[in-house]
């Protein structure tokens, strides 16, 4: 009752931020730590019941700007200036315990990956009731059987009992909506969803999407959805707002934001980055040969099943599948990292061996992988010079004045300057860390390079930067790729042969024209029809039309 | 409880057992390689080798020191520790009172210890980096850099020789009173209480700082409850593993670690028994000490192990 009355007492306005300005302080390596602005004086109103989409690439501060409606600043920030206004009133003055009253009852958070985001020590129920049992607004029966009816509403398996299971007893999809549970269990008037379907695959980011988009009209809560990703968050924002570099580009409705953009990066953003890339056909011998592998680990179930892929030099042969069909493992297996345990591998005309210290220096030299972490995947503590001068050292005995030569050249190659030879990958932004990697593999002179999700984790335009790179190196250097993702765009960009895996086999595999032309099989359209189009009611269009449920959702 | 946590339990029971047989062995075959043997330290410098040959057939020290690893491992298991070669006593009778005293002991300066420390932890996370942080980790570290003898001394000047609150000398005898007891040891429990306390509380401290920087963590702030619950209820349940293992390890040193304490205080427990007849050579009644202490250090660290399996929700709950 009273809630109704303060719903009408602010006329539709739930959310007013004015004027916000949020510093840190960052310490660069071999420098004096110094404030940084991360967001500066961005404005936003939302309305009851209506969803705004924040949209931007990773520094954006998009996530920031989410999290101050919480007046909250994750790993050090600080809300510096503006104001914060939930309903009717400033958050930012209220003070700590002010500010705990608030959290969990009035805002919720949804975060990009609930798998972290539950404690594994406590049971799912227990967590999902224990904001609204703490205010204090429900008994905790009463919040029980609110938090059971939402399992129903999200479509979860037993609704009645799933509570009683713990984090790692349920998938990552299942995971992310009892986490949207859990943010509607205490009846918010605001759900912060902070990239909830990122982390998640294609097939399953589909029905966890639905989900979420038919419970916020369903309870009529007012949200907040931060995405870097523009056609999910079409199909659910009323609004969009493009953020970049902590100041607002664009701010409009959905349907302007995506077909009629007034700012160049807005266009930027919206427009399909498509590598229009000619198809080649096959040549006479595969550089790589895949004959009738099986592996498994440690001598449980198998995890690839019979798999045979060719790869012919100068080519790409992309594999694609769901986390867990086995992508990963393949390369393993023909890295030598996971001796087969059935099958061949034939490379460049000669049989490998199975175990990787039974192979040559040249076997080695001529494989080489790119991963998808490009900052785990190189020693903080060495610069970039040291990064790609090793393989020189190891495989071609380079030593001084030679090697340095050779490095330029592979700095210039990777379009980055002579300037970067001496920095530390923590002074590299993700894209040119994963530059350093590539020419770190170009550096042996590989015959293939295996590219492990080498775009996932980069935003949008500098993915599209490094799929460019490697096409140009690829007609340079006449190297083969073995290109693992998940993501069909990509794959279109840069495929000359696909192989889909499903479960530990291959399902479909061919050239790029005959893989992706109709008729599909179930699987390679479920895949197929999962990739979110920049397309209001693209979502309920895709889910009506599918013909086999996504297996880990 | 599914099976494979009893499997995992069973296994650390068998280990810890197998690793107690090897200790054993250990201790024999140390005893046996020092010069002498029991006959020659029984008779002493003036035995003339008749006595010698004669004694040493009574004490079956004739037979060859795999059998007697097995006649001694054989009394062992059924409480047979042999006789003291000084005092001529039972070894099981003369250790049972002492192992008492020195468990009697170590559960108070540990019911102490262990609630105080994790306390201090919980608080030194709470109130991080901030004044409350620095005094306790300020004193704990202090009380822990003091050798235990200086400690021990400067809680005898301060507290019985000046205030005259507590007896210097903490001595016990069966059928004492409680209260006259506690009296007694109160003194050595506080001595062992602080020497123990920093390790147990620092620990906690980093384990809980370890989990609070979880994502969960963020979850459980976002949620709008206090500080405190937070620590308690999100960060705790996940902190067990490495908190029971190093209270366990402290544990552990109460029990077997007391030698000096013993002594300072004269306390009759299996410390100062040990010290007593290590300085005699009596060499059945170092191996029985031994052993004991082998199988306290052991047992406790079974359980830690344990605790740590069961704390966890995977092994818990399998899929």
């Amino acid at each position: 009752m009273a809630k109704a009355a303060v719903k009408k007492q602010h006329d539709g306005k739930l959310l007013e931020v004015r004027d916000l300005k949020i510093e840190a302080t960052v310490y660069p390596p071999g420098e004096d730590p110094k404030d940084v602005t991360i967001v500066h004086g961005v404005s936003l109103t939302l309305e009851r019941g209506k969803v705004l989409g924040l949209i931007g690439e990773s520094g954006a501060g998009k996530s920031t700007i989410g999290l101050s409606s919480m007046a909250y600043g994750r790993g050090g920030v600080r809300i510096t200036g503006g104001e914060v206004v939930l309903n009717g009133r400033d958050i930012l003055k209220a003070g700590r315990g002010g500010i705990r009253k608030i959290r969990g009852r009035e805002v919720c958070y949804v975060a990009q990956s609930a798998a972290a985001a539950f404690n594994p020590a406590h049971k799912l129920m227990d967590q999902v009731v224990e904001a609204t049992v703490e205010h204090g607004t429900a008994t905790r029966a009463e919040a029980e059987k609110r938090a059971r009816a939402l399992f129903r509403k999200l479509s979860l398996p037993d609704p009645d009992n799933i509570g009683n299971r713990y984090p790692h007893q349920v998938s990552g999809g299942q995971l992310q909506r009892v986490m949207t549970a859990m943010a509607l269990c205490s009846e918010p008037d605001l759900i912060v969803f902070d990239e909830p379907t990122t982390a998640l695959d294609v097939t399953t980011q589909i029905d966890v999407l639905a989900a979420i988009k038919d419970a916020i009209r369903d309870t009529g809560v007012a949200a907040l959805y931060i995405t870097h990703d523009l056609a999910v968050v079409a199909q659910v924002a009323d609004q969009i707002m493009v953020l970049r570099h902590g100041k607002l580009v664009e701010w409009g409705d959905t349907r302007q934001i995506i077909k009629e953009p007034r700012q160049e990066y807005t266009n930027k953003l919206v427009s399909v980055h498509e590598i229009e890339h000619q198809e080649k056909t096959p040549g006479a011998s595969p550089v790589l040969s895949v004959q009738n592998v099986t592996a498994s680990y440690g001598g449980g179930m198998d995890v690839l099943k019979n798999v045979s892929v060719d790869i012919y030099p100068g080519q790409t042969l992309a594999v694609v599948g769901e986390s867990g069909s086995g992508k990963s493992t393949l390369a393993r297996a023909i890295t030598g990292l996971l001796p087969p345990r059935n099958g061949s591998i034939a490379f460049n005309g000669r049989t490998l061996s199975n175990a990787l210290r039974e192979r040559t220096r040249d076997d080695l030299r001529e494989l080489q992988m790119i991963y998808q972490m490009a900052d785990v995947a190189m020693n903080p503590r060495q610069t970039v010079a040291t990064i790609i001068g090793r393989p020189l050292e190891f495989y071609f005995n380079m030593r001084g004045r030679e090697r340095d030569a050779a490095v330029a050249e592979l700095l210039d190659k990777i379009e980055m300057g002579k300037g970067f030879a001496d920095r530390y990958p923590a002074e590299l932004s993700g894209g040119q860390k994963q530059r350093v990697c590539i020419a770190r593999a170009l550096a042996a002179k590989p015959k293939l390079i295996i590219c492990d999700e080498v775009t996932s984790a980069l935003d949008p335009l500098v993915a599209h930067g490094i799929l460019r790179l490697l096409l140009d190196l690829q007609a340079e250097e006449d190297v083969a790729y073995l290109f693992i993702t998940h993501d069909l765009a990509t794959v279109k960009s840069i495929a000359d042969s696909i192989a889909v895996m499903y479960r530990g086999e291959v399902v479909r595999y061919g050239s790029k024209s005959e893989v992706l032309a109709p008729p599909f099989d179930d699987y390679t359209d479920l895949l197929l029809s999962s990739v979110p189009e920049m397309e209001i009611g693209w979502l309920e269009k895709a889910i009506g039309g599918r013909r086999m449920a996504s297996a880990g959702n | 409880m599914g099976s494979p946590i009893l499997k995992l339990i069973a296994q650390r029971i068998a280990l810890g057992i197998l690793l107690l047989l090897a200790v054993s062995v250990l201790i024999f075959a140390g005893t046996q390689i020092l010069p002498g043997d029991v006959a020659q330290a029984i008779l002493g410098q003036s035995a003339t080798p008749e006595a010698l040959a004669n004694l040493r057939e009574e004490l079956g020290l004739n037979q060859p020191a795999i059998v007697r690893y097995f006649q001694w491992l054989g009394g062992v298991v059924t409480g047979d520790f042999g006789t003291a070669m000084t005092s001529r006593q039972d070894i099981a009778t003369a250790i049972g009172g002492r192992l008492w005293n020195t468990l009697f002991l170590a559960f108070w300066a540990a019911a102490v210890s262990v609630p105080l420390a994790i306390i201090l932890g919980l608080l030194a996370v709470r109130y991080r980096n901030g004044p409350v942080d620095k005094a306790i980790s300020g004193f704990a570290l202090a009380s822990t850099s003091l050798p235990e003898f200086f400690v021990g001394y400067l809680l005898v000047f301060f507290f019985a020789v000046k205030l005259q609150w507590f007896p210097g000398i903490s001595t016990v005898y069966d059928g004492m009173p409680f209260l006259e007891r506690m009296r007694a040891i109160a003194l050595p429990a506080t001595a062992l209480t602080l020497v123990v306390l920093a390790h147990m509380m620092r620990m906690t401290r980093a384990a809980i700082l370890n989990v609070m920087q979880s994502a969960y963590i963020e979850t459980a702030e976002l949620k709008g409850l206090s500080q405190l619950d937070i620590i308690r209820r999100h960060a705790f349940p996940n902190a067990i593993a490495p908190i029971v293992n190093v209270v366990m390890l402290n544990l552990a040193f109460l029990v077997v670690g007391v030698v000096v304490i013993e002594v300072i205080f004269v306390y009759p427990g299996m410390g100062q028994y040990l010290v007593d007849h290590v300085t005699k050579r009596d060499v059945p009644v170092v191996q029985a000490v031994g052993l004991i202490f082998a199988a306290v250090y052991i047992g406790l660290n079974i359980i830690a192990d344990i605790a740590a399996i069961v704390a966890n929700p995977r092994l818990r709950h399998p899929k």
